[in-house]
């Protein structure tokens, strides 16, 4: 049994399996079919869908009903996630669990509002202050849009932090044809729930490990201090350099020291190729019928679909790398993505770090960008190949 | 905490106050306690949201739940908090600055009459950056950024709130011996109730302006600004509305899958691309919607991706279809293996699929076209000439319904079915009935070139 439906419909199914009961939104092409779904559909689960009154609005009510114990979910394009950045650090800051659904189109300011792009992909990862790290998905499939979206509430449960999930006008808003059987339901945690400890003993913000995180919502069997500024255990406003110390580098490690749990890549590997080809998102599809069309051909290429963009996959990446073999490996990186070059900045970073450290001479690696609001085509793919 | 609510005597904890002497806002924290008091409720069902600025301190010296977010934010957060939990009491703690950033929060949930119990703490500047003008900085006002006097009109909080359904706005000082009282009624009132509360800070305003608590009953005459209630409105209360709204779909099944059960067959045996370019309005993206529903229903994959520009009811209109007895991996359409062309505008938009056809690709059109040079297979149906009623409207599904029969992609009956499906009535009798049409016309002379 198959299903014609858009990557829109398999993320509000997502968010509605997963157990979303707030979304709070504003409208922006190419992201609003995901606001008129929940607007149709929260009500029946018995959540809340609301459109706000501007972006900032939007995150702002997010975080609010996420903190009240919600589950929160909202949905932009790029112009919105500029609105957003102050509350992302803020999302970051407060350990908040939500999920933020960037439908990418092409840039900068208002550019082609019906025009897919890939150009957020360093504006979400770098959005805050202060750089804190954040998680981002990029399905590259309509069946990844649903079973993303589960990950990403689960991630955002696991870590309370913002996990973006980074799709684009055409994986949004293009029809496609998906088995029905190939929808993957990744278990979605339910919300860590705080003990019932005595007040005193109630320690709202601290900084044990991920997995015992406790939480109770404004409202719940504890009384709940956040705050947006540096703060001590309890919640309140601190100067003292070792807990605002202890706070940020928690902020940061808690996602950093997980980096290998939470980041996965799809490798398709063949040997004796010489060159790998790396994408993610609806790129990875023009990517995977180049591998189609060139394997035909007989020529062996190998390629890797990145689906963390943030952590990125280093160990996919240096796995893909050594191929099948490990003993030549590949020669030769071709980075395809819908921007100037976003993502290869990080495949040089793990490349170079990673040839450095195991005295290897560094690979060629090299970009197809596409900033015209055209797809990459599989033929661009196929003429890196045999350049 | 088990003690019954009545045995609250403060809801402050035992930090005692950051503010400089004389400052207005530990007056009006001891009069929020005391209100709180009155109403001996639950500290964990009550949650204070304090905006940025000296006042986004106050929300530490409560027992209650504390939230302390971003400048200007702090009715926003209070919505969403609300909106989640419609039963907790939420106080909003924000400054004149406060309003000016946030002033779109203001204004909508005075608009929606969200049930926040908002305290402006008005000392007229910016007390924490040091001492900057406010959208509440008296005409004249001296402060570090009006340094020979402010020339913008002071924003009537009270008067833009109560002109925008809020539930209760009330205007007073710090100093009002009554202020406990007030907050405790707009407390009890489930509505988006605003006290603008004026006061002096001693810091930056008082000593630029030689200002003093005479004057600011003074300045509020001068300014003609109401004090006291200056509205009350009956409204249902917005989180509790929306609530019993969306209990009236509760229950109902959201969004299952609807798969498409294969009965018909195709064979075709590889992908096969057909664009269809025309007009805004011109049913060009459910007509594509139906098609591919149609291929699914005779066991193939399909893909469309649509282009049109952002207006929504002009301009051009293109959909993009594959079908392919295989999963279709790039969705993208480079070289079209039939084009469906409609209208100028689809026409205009087309340059690079006509440049891509070749001798084996097909061109459906109508006689306005017909001059194209194009090295396709060329089909040129003229429905009016045929008495096709309604060809206008229609032509898409006629164009396309011919274009099927001719390429065999597959049944037309899964078209058929595809329009029963897919839309109700007399829609998919009109459909239905333009399919007909379609397929009659296909019989006549044609003249395709190959």
């Amino acid at each position: 049994m198959r299903e014609f439906i858009d990557g829109a419909t398999a993320v509000a199914r997502g968010a509605l399996d997963s157990g979303c009961d707030f979304f709070a939104g504003y409208p922006i092409s190419p992201a609003t079919p995901l606001l008129l779904h929940m607007i149709r559909e929260l009500p029946k689960t018995g959540g809340v869908a609301i459109q706000a009154e501007d972006e900032i609005a939007a995150i702002c009510m997010c975080i609010g009903a996420a903190m009240t114990g919600g589950r929160a979910l909202t949905a932009t394009s790029g112009p919105g996630i500029s609105l957003y950045s102050e509350n992302i650090g803020l999302a970051i800051m407060g350990e908040v669990p939500l999920v933020i659904v960037d439908v990418q189109r092409l840039g900068p300011a208002t550019g082609g509002a019906t025009t897919p792009g890939q150009g957020d992909v360093q504006f979400v990862r770098w959005s805050t202050s202060g750089g804190y790290p954040i998680i981002a998905l990029a399905p590259s499939s309509v069946a990844e849009c649903y079973s993303f979206t589960r990950r990403a509430f689960d991630l955002a449960e696991r870590f309370r932090c913002p996990v973006f999930l980074l799709t684009d006008k055409e994986m949004f808003l293009s029809m496609s044809t998906v088995e029905v059987a190939a929808y993957e339901s990744p278990p979605v945690r339910a919300r860590a729930a705080a003990a019932a400890t005595p007040e005193d003993a109630f320690i709202p913000h601290g900084l044990a490990p991920m997995d015992a995180l406790p939480f109770t919502p404004i409202g719940g069997s504890h009384i709940v201090r956040f705050t947006g500024s540096s703060h001590d255990e309890y919640g309140f406003l601190t100067k003292n350099p070792v807990a605002i110390g202890r706070l940020n580098e928690h902020l940061r490690c808690k996602i950093e020291d997980h980096a290998d749990e939470i980041d996965f890549a799809r490798s398709d590997l063949q040997e004796d190729a010489s060159t790998l080809f790396i994408s993610y998102g609806i790129t990875a599809r023009a990517m995977a019928e180049a591998v189609l069309q060139a394997r035909t051909a007989g020529r062996a290429v190998s390629s890797l679909t990145v689906q963390s963009l943030w952590p990125v996959p280093e160990a996919g990446l240096i796995g893909a790398l050594c191929g099948l073999t490990c003993a030549e490996g590949v020669e030769r990186v071709v980075v395809a993505e819908l921007n100037h070059g976003d993502f290869r900045r990080e495949v040089e970073r793990v490349i170079y770090r990673w040839a450095a450290e195991t005295r290897r001479r560094p690979l060629q690696i090299v970009g197809i960008h596409r900033v015209d609001g055209e797809l990459i085509t599989p033929s661009q793919f196929l003429e890196a190949l045999l350049a | 905490m088990t003690l019954p609510n009545s045995f609250f005597t403060t809801y402050r904890n035992e930090r005692s106050y950051p503010f400089c002497p004389g400052c207005g806002h530990g007056l009006i924290l001891n009069q929020l306690n005391r209100a709180l008091i009155e109403l001996g409720l639950d500290p964990k069902r009550v949650v204070i949201v304090s905006d940025i600025g000296c006042q986004g301190l106050g929300d530490q010296y409560f027992i209650t739940n504390a939230f302390h977010g971003l400048h200007g934010r702090s009715i926003a957060y209070a919505t969403g908090i609300k909106l989640t939990d419609p039963d907790l009491k939420v106080i909003v703690l924000i400054g004149d600055g406060g309003t000016g950033i946030g002033g779109a929060h203001l204004l909508n949930a005075a608009r929606r009459n969200v049930g926040l119990t908002v305290l402006v703490f008005n000392n007229f500047n910016f007390g924490m950056t040091g001492g900057e003008h406010s959208v509440t900085t008296p005409l004249g006002g001296i402060t570090a950024t009006t340094r020979d006097g402010n020339l913008e009109r002071p924003l009537d909080l009270c008067a833009t709130v109560a002109a925008n359904g809020a539930g209760f706005a009330w205007r007073g000082t710090a100093f009002d011996r009554d202020l406990a009282a007030v907050i405790a009624d707009a407390m009890r009132r489930e509505c988006f109730a605003m006290l603008d509360i004026w006061e002096l800070c001693t810091a930056y305003y008082v000593p630029n302006n030689e200002f003093s608590r005479k004057m600011l009953e003074e300045m509020r005459v001068a300014l003609e600004m109401r004090a006291g209630t200056v509205h009350r409105e009956a409204r249902s209360e917005y989180a509790h509305a929306v609530r019993a709204a969306g209990a009236e779909h509760s229950g109902q099944p959201a969004l299952a899958p609807k798969p498409i059960a294969p009965h018909f067959a195709s064979t075709l045996a590889r992908e096969f691309r057909f664009v269809i370019a025309g007009s805004a309005g011109g049913k060009v993206r459910s007509l594509a919607r139906t098609l591919g529903e149609a291929a699914l229903l005779s066991g193939l994959w399909a893909a469309q991706q649509d282009d049109y520009p952002v207006t929504v009811q002009t301009g051009h209109s293109i959909s993009e279809l594959i079908f392919s007895p295989r999963e279709i991996l790039f969705t993208g359409v480079i070289r079209p293996d039939a084009l469906v062309l409609l209208s100028e505008e689809g026409l205009r938009m087309s340059g690079r699929y006509l440049a891509a056809l070749t001798g084996e690709s097909w061109l459906f059109t109508t006689p306005a076209f017909a001059a194209l040079e194009t090295p396709a297979r060329k089909v040129i149906l003229d429905f009016d000439a045929a008495g096709v009623g309604d060809s206008k409207k229609q032509l898409a599904l006629l164009l396309a319904g011919a274009a099927l029969r001719q390429l065999g992609l597959f049944p037309l009956e899964a078209l058929e079915e595809a329009i029963r499906r897919g839309q109700r009535g007399p829609i998919a009798e009109a459909n239905l009935e333009a399919l007909r049409q379609s397929v009659l016309i296909a019989d006549l002379p044609a003249n395709p070139r190959s």
